[in-house]
């Protein structure tokens, strides 16, 4: 989230779309029942399916999953020739005045520079024209045609909106009225609201998504500003620290890099993390990235880490590939390559796609370790459970180990919400049996692995050995011990340069934040964003002070938010050039002829003087960019690809099969259905309710007796065709694997005609299993295929194709 | 039907209102058997279960008269029992139906026998037709209780809960137990009438205790039946009054 | 935001108290003396156009009760189970209802349990002594220790809402959560309520309450929007917020004029009195007729005759003029 929860009731208008706040966040979405009671705000929902946020939604339209790009690209197409454009926030605060290069261009859904055989663009002309003042040029009259804002208004031309009705199959007057409400929102003193979700992420182009709205926001003038933004609803609690921690394969924590084959020493690393400001006066946080950087590496290998040996730069890994998302761990496993895997509070067999090809994969592992406080699926792959899991035990040989763990009601840390709050939070219970906190087990894993190394050396032990351990009991370092890690310390006195009598750190002392942290291995900081989270003055993230000054929804004195407390992002947005607020009703923050002051952290230094510097300030630009340049894979705008299943072809570009760049294992391609195949011709979607999280609560009774039994939703028309009964039994199979369930069969999905064509959509909620209270059901993604979004391979859960027929029900062997 | 029915069919049909078992044996005074052992025992059982359904459904038909649950063990037992020994009652009095249906028939002497209550309640019976084995205010209890006990059992286990909740709907529920309620004020009444007739017409009493009553009882009350007894003895014509 | 009910104390030494008998307003099947002193009547506050149907309520009051309900199956729809049970005190019922008007879909999701009616049925029907209780709140309250199973409550009921167990023979509904009014919360479903659908206080601020959100209705094109308190139980202590007030039984049958039902009221009314008083007047009847007619004896004078007729001889004739019934 750009915002924050609390934030959403200051708006005027919410958009749910690529989400389903109300069934999947019910808490949260308190605010939004909260801005429409007390603002009169208005809620659109768009959405395949007439959803539990329809339900209380002020205007629902139907789309086709997977179509998003297309409306999105219509609502900015319509507010460009409506002309719904904040211009005041446009043109200083975004990148449409800049000046794009000669050389980069856009045609039948293809930009410059795709090599087909490799699935990837050369991306060079995905830039700025440098002048010879080293910055880039901007035209703020808007004149040039290069300039982003008339490549921008060329680009999404196509998307008429007939072309959306064809494309999503949303009624045109359905669409008009949305993008009549959402245009209403680019005065400065009306704002919209966000929020989406995994709806949006689970695509071959889920980042791009994301990026549509972002960019209809920035014309509308709604980001860092409160009641607008861009808000991701995470998926899991605490899902947002685990990003932000860097648990991926391609990061360390605090959204830095690990490093890649091609940067075999520090040197080299550093030099593509110049971050040299585009314009002139401009911020360009990253600058900073050495500090954060070097810090990590001495809170990891403490005076292992010095100038000398580049602060142990040789102990990170550095990747071969872009990254060793699950996708790409799971295809190695299929293939072999893949011994041994450690499953921390995770249940892929579930998660993932393509169950047939995981469970191949995890039958191919030597040994399988699993840590979690429930039984999972994962754990169990290896049982017959006849229809709902049919293998035969004799023919897997790997060795399956259960560590039980405690849950998070059960141990004490802080978890991360959307909104960036690191909570702290307390035991509620005693763990039951065995079970022992993640800690611990990971500590004493690690004790005894540096015990080997140190007996037995090996190839490079020195990332083991050397890894900084020091906590008062090395077998269970204790919550607040990491916690103050991550915050950072000072190791060394640091005196002012100007007066060397004068210290400005003292070591032993935690940092207040990552201001203090130096490039010089002075200090330490295990991520740079969480930095404040524990200072001097003890734990920031404990604080329960709920008083609200000015009734802004912002809380500065509950918990703490990353960056630096600050609740929204961009805050400097929220004012006009001058430092004025757009909306004096809803001030965030101000200048005040000194100094920003207001509701909020500043997202600016707060003696930066109104004119010169921009609000984007992590961005070398100064602003936000409506062209992203080349820092996305698959294009510097969103174009409407259709998913690798689909029922029609690409209306746009006919050529293009799902996203020309988003990866496809070879072996995969066969698993997908072809376009519009009569023997999948009904478009399924996967999702979440309301009564279970995911996988977890099938193994509670009270949710069990909530929603007992798996089904899936069609509507009424489709039952009908096919003679499937309300509540009767439906087998629903895709070229990847079958599962059966009950028919809910309902008013609230409608088939849709696209291209032309009728498209019945089959809703397949998710959270069944052969374990757990509830009912045996069967993994939904059975049926889902292995392809992820091109960016961050996210997979493509959303869209798929699938088969549907009256049955009897599963055959219990 | 008996074989003492059949046989006496090769002389005489047997007038519907002489049932097995009826007999008259001379002496002083004459002695009457009214009904075998089997009826008695059939008839204590079923009145047995009506005081005690009237008892326990009073409990729970008004407060003022729910302490009655103490008898059966509190509000629950009440609860429980009353339905099943409301089932007891049912087949119980059909025993009794099955026994008395016949000589509960309409009767000619009836309309005359109501024209003249007055006489009956003044005890003129010397004023009244003669009457068979039942008069009309014994048939209209044996029919009331008839009809009243299958509107009990009927709606009885319409609001029996326990096990018949799903066949009704609330409102049939509802209609169910205002009908159990009239239905049994109206078995209790015609209860009070059936035994104040036992208790102010002397000798009665007799006939349900040990089987018999006397000559004079049965010439006073029931002559014509008396008069078909009598007939209806072996080698025996029965007089009639036209002779 | 309606302001939030602050936590209890939970300081050992806190005082619980509970309702007592000085707090009974009615008491099923007993004559009690209202209390001098009527407690503030609180209320429930269901916003149906504020409801997601996430069903925390229903999770809430399983989890606060303690009441272990079965994992039943999927019948085609969202409700869970599909009815009220005696573990279920409450329910979420969603019906898929197409507005004639505009043509669109509205997806009504009603919480379903207990009115807590100012004149309630339940306890109007109630055979059994203290089973059902007022208090002067207006929470109606179920006392199992009392309670004999009759079911007559559910029959008393015009919301169908009481359900008897096939474990303790005792009819189970909300209890408004007395144990947490008493001890100044709201109830758990209100407590678990994420979107303020649910709200709790005072009968008058639930109604103030209510008419802030009809007038946002109002303002949203929801015509009829309308708070449901129905007139006809005497008002109800738990009630909604309606967008659709002219029919509230598009919401899955909410009542549109609920009342005790007439025959609950004969039954309970005219019945049990005319009743009692009939077989009083039988009895007396019969005690008068025996005290005036004498009892009706057999002379010796019948004996005779009887033994006549059994020996054959003819005994006298009846009287001319009385055999005009049996003359061929």
């Amino acid at each position: 989230m750009t915002n924050a929860w609390t934030d959403i009731k200051n708006t005027d208008l919410v958009v749910i779309m690529g989400g389903n706040a109300a069934e999947a966040h019910p808490c949260g979405f308190k605010w939004v029942t909260e801005a429409k009671a007390t603002r009169g705000a208005k809620l659109i929902v768009v959405d395949p399916r007439y959803n539990r946020s329809a339900a209380v939604a002020d205007f629902y339209a139907p789309i086709r999953q997977g179509s998003d790009i297309a409306f999105l690209m219509g609502l900015i197409n319509y507010c460009i020739s409506h002309d719904k454009v904040q211009w005041d926030y446009v043109k200083p605060f975004t990148n449409a005045t800049f000046v794009v290069r000669e050389g980069y261009a856009y045609q039948d859904g293809l930009f410059t520079g795709y090599d087909e055989s490799k699935r990837d663009y050369v991306r060079d002309t995905w830039e700025y024209e440098i002048g010879p003042d080293g910055y880039a040029v901007v035209d703020e009259t808007l004149q040039n045609p290069r300039c982003v804002w008339n490549l921008l208004k060329e680009h999404v031309a196509i998307y008429m909106p007939d072309m959306v009705e064809r494309i999503c199959g949303t009624p045109k007057d359905a669409f008009l009225k949305v993008a009549e409400m959402v245009g209403e929102c680019s005065t400065p003193t009306k704002t919209m609201t966000s929020m989406y979700a995994l709806g949006w992420t689970q695509h071959s182009k889920g980042a791009q998504n994301i990026r549509g709205m972002a960019m209809l926001q920035l014309i509308l003038g709604n980001i860092g500003v409160r009641g607008g933004g861009m808000n991701a609803l995470r998926g899991h609690s605490n899902i947002q620290g685990l990003t932000d921690l860097g648990l991926m394969s391609n990061l360390i924590p605090g959204y830095l890099n690990i490093p890649t084959q091609k940067e075999p020493d520090f040197t080299t690393y550093m030099s593509t993390r110049a971050f040299k400001p585009l314009r002139p006066n401009q911020t360009s946080y990253w600058q900073n990235y050495r500090k954060f950087f070097v810090s990590f590496m001495k809170s990891m290998y403490g005076s292992a880490a010095t100038k000398e040996n580049d602060w142990a730069y040789s102990y990170l890994p550095k990747l071969d590939v872009a990254s060793y998302d699950v996708l790409r761990v799971f295809e190695m496993m299929k293939q072999g390559k893949v011994n041994l895997y450690f499953c921390q509070g995770f249940n892929p067999l579930q998660a993932f796609p393509d169950k047939g090809k995981l469970a191949a994969g995890l039958a191919k592992l030597k040994m399988l370790v699993i840590m979690d406080p429930l039984q999972t699926e994962t754990a169990r792959f290896w049982e017959d459970h006849g229809t709902f899991n049919k293998v035969n035990p004799a023919d897997i040989q790997t060795e399956v180990i259960q560590l039980p763990t405690t849950c998070f009601a059960e141990d004490e840390g802080s978890l991360v919400n959307s909104g960036r709050w690191l909570q702290w939070h307390w035991p509620g219970g005693s763990p039951p049996g065995e079970a022992k906190t993640d800690i611990w087990i990971m500590a004493q894993i690690h004790l005894r692995l540096k015990e080997l190394y140190k007996k037995e050396g090996g190839t490079f032990p020195d990332p083991i050995v050397n890894l900084n351990w020091s906590y008062k009991d090395p077998g269970e370092p204790t919550p607040e011990e990491l916690a103050r890690e991550m915050n950072g310390s000072v190791l060394v006195d640091v005196f002012d340069p100007a007066d060397p009598t004068k210290k400005v750190l003292e070591a032993g002392k935690q940092l207040s934040g990552f201001g203090q942290m130096r490039d010089d291995g002075t200090t330490a900081g295990g991520c740079w964003i969480f930095s404040g989270c524990w200072t001097e003055a003890g734990n920031m993230m404990a604080r329960r002070d709920n008083s609200d000054p000015g009734d802004a929804g912002m809380f500065l004195k509950w918990s703490f938010a990353w960056p630096a407390n600050r609740r929204i992002l961009y805050n400097r947005a929220s004012c006009d050039l001058d430092g004025k607020p757009w909306d004096p009703s809803r001030k965030l923050i101000e200048w005040d002829g000194t100094k920003w002051t207001g509701y909020d952290v500043p997202d600016i230094p707060p003696t930066a003087k109104p004119r010169d510097v921009g609000p984007f300030i992590m961005n070398p630009e100064g602003t936000s960019r409506l062209w992203v340049r080349k820092m996305m894979r698959d294009g510097p705008f969103p174009v409407h690809y259709e998913p690798f299943e689909s029922p029609v072809a690409n209306v746009i570009a006919p050529k293009v099969r799902g996203n020309p760049v988003a990866r496809v294992f070879p072996d995969d391609w066969k698993t997908f259905a072809d376009i519009g195949d009569p023997a999948y011709p009904y478009a399924g979607t996967s999702y979440r309710l309301t009564e279970h999280f995911h996988y977890w609560t099938k193994n509670n009774h009270v949710n069990s007796v909530l929603q007992p039994e798996q089904f899936v939703e069609i509507s009424e028309e489709l039952a009908k065709e096919k003679g499937i009964a309300l509540g009767g039994w439906v087998r629903v199979w895709s070229k990847r694997g079958e599962l059966y369930a009950k028919a809910v069969v309902t008013k609230r999905i409608k088939p849709m005609t696209i291209d032309g064509k009728t498209v019945h959509i089959v809703g397949v909620p998710i959270h069944w299993g052969f374990v757990g209270a509830a009912r045996k059901g069967f993994t939904a993604n059975t049926l889902t295929p292995f392809v992820g979004d091109a960016n961050i391979e996210t997979p493509e859960f959303k869209a798929f194709m699938v088969n549907i027929e009256p049955s009897t029900g599963p055959v219990v062997a | 039907m008996s074989a003492g029915n059949l046989k006496s069919r090769h002389q005489q049909p047997t007038p519907d209102d002489v049932e097995p078992g009826d007999s008259v044996r001379p002496g002083h005074p004459v002695q009457v058997s009214r009904y075998t052992v089997a009826a008695r025992i059939n008839h204590w059982v079923t009145a047995l279960s009506l005081i005690l359904l009237a008892l326990s459904g009073m409990a729970l038909f008004t407060p003022s008269l729910f302490f009655l649950t103490g008898l059966f063990g509190g509000g629950q037992w009440t609860r429980a029992l009353h339905p099943w020994i409301g089932v007891v009652l049912f087949f119980s009095f059909a025993g009794l139906f099955l026994r008395f249906w016949k000589a509960n028939l309409p009767a000619r002497e009836d309309g005359t026998w109501l024209a003249r209550i007055s006489d009956v309640l003044r005890g003129r019976e010397e004023r009244l037709p003669e009457i068979g084995k039942y008069n009309a205010g014994q048939k209209f209890v044996f029919w009331g209780m008839s009809g009243l006990i299958i509107v009990l059992i009927a709606s009885g286990i319409a609001m029996w809960d326990q096990y018949f909740y799903a066949f009704t709907s609330i409102e049939q529920k509802r209609v169910a137990v205002l009908v159990h309620a009239v239905a049994a004020v109206c078995i209790i009444c015609v209860w009070i009438i059936h035994v104040y007739a036992a208790i102010w017409v002397k000798g009665t009493i007799g006939a349900m205790t040990r089987g018999k009553v006397t000559g004079g009882w049965a010439w006073r009350h029931h002559r014509k039946w008396l008069r078909e007894l009598v007939g209806t003895r072996p080698g025996k014509r029965p007089p009639t009054p036209a002779e | 935001m309606f302001p939030p009910i602050p936590n209890p104390s939970v300081a050992s030494d806190a005082a619980t108290p509970r309702f007592g008998e000085k707090d009974i307003l009615r008491r099923s099947a007993s004559e009690v003396t209202p209390p001098a002193q009527r407690l503030t009547e609180v209320a429930k506050l269901i916003d149906v156009s504020k409801c997601i149907g996430c069903k925390a309520c229903q999770a809430a009051c399983l989890e606060w009760n303690n009441l272990t309900e079965e994992i039943g199956f999927n019948h085609g729809v969202y409700t869970n189970p599909m009815d009220l049970t005696p573990d279920t005190f409450t329910l979420m019922r969603f019906t898929e209802w197409v507005n004639p008007e505009t043509e669109n879909l509205e997806w009504l999701i009603r919480k379903d349990g207990c009115m807590h009616c100012e004149d309630p049925g339940c306890l109007k029907a109630c055979p059994a002594p203290g089973a059902i209780v007022q208090y002067s709140n207006g929470i109606v309250d179920f006392q199992h220790d009392n309670c004999i199973g009759c079911g007559y409550c559910i029959k008393g009921c015009p919301f169908n809402i009481p359900r008897i167990s096939k474990v303790d023979h005792t009819a189970y509904k909300c209890t408004l959560c007395s144990d947490r009014v008493a001890v100044g919360q709201g109830p758990a479903c209100q407590k678990a309520c994420p979107t303020q659908a649910i709200v709790f206080g005072t009968k008058d601020e639930m109604k103030d309450w209510a008419e802030l959100r009809i007038t946002d209705l109002k303002s949203r094109g929801f015509a009829n929007a309308g708070l449901y308190d129905p007139p006809g139980v005497g008002g109800t202590h738990v009630m909604y917020v309606l967008h659709h007030a002219d029919t509230p039984s598009i919401y899955a049958g909410l009542p549109d004029n609920p009342r005790i039902s007439p025959l609950v009221d004969a039954w309970k009314g005219v019945t049990k009195y005319v009743g009692l008083a009939v077989m009083g007047f039988a009895a007396a009847a019969g005690f008068l007729h025996y005290v005036v007619a004498g009892p009706n004896k057999v002379s010796e004078e019948d004996e005779e005759n009887a033994e006549r007729l059994a020996d054959g001889t003819p005994p006298p004739a009846p009287p001319a003029g009385l055999q005009e019934g049996r003359t061929p």
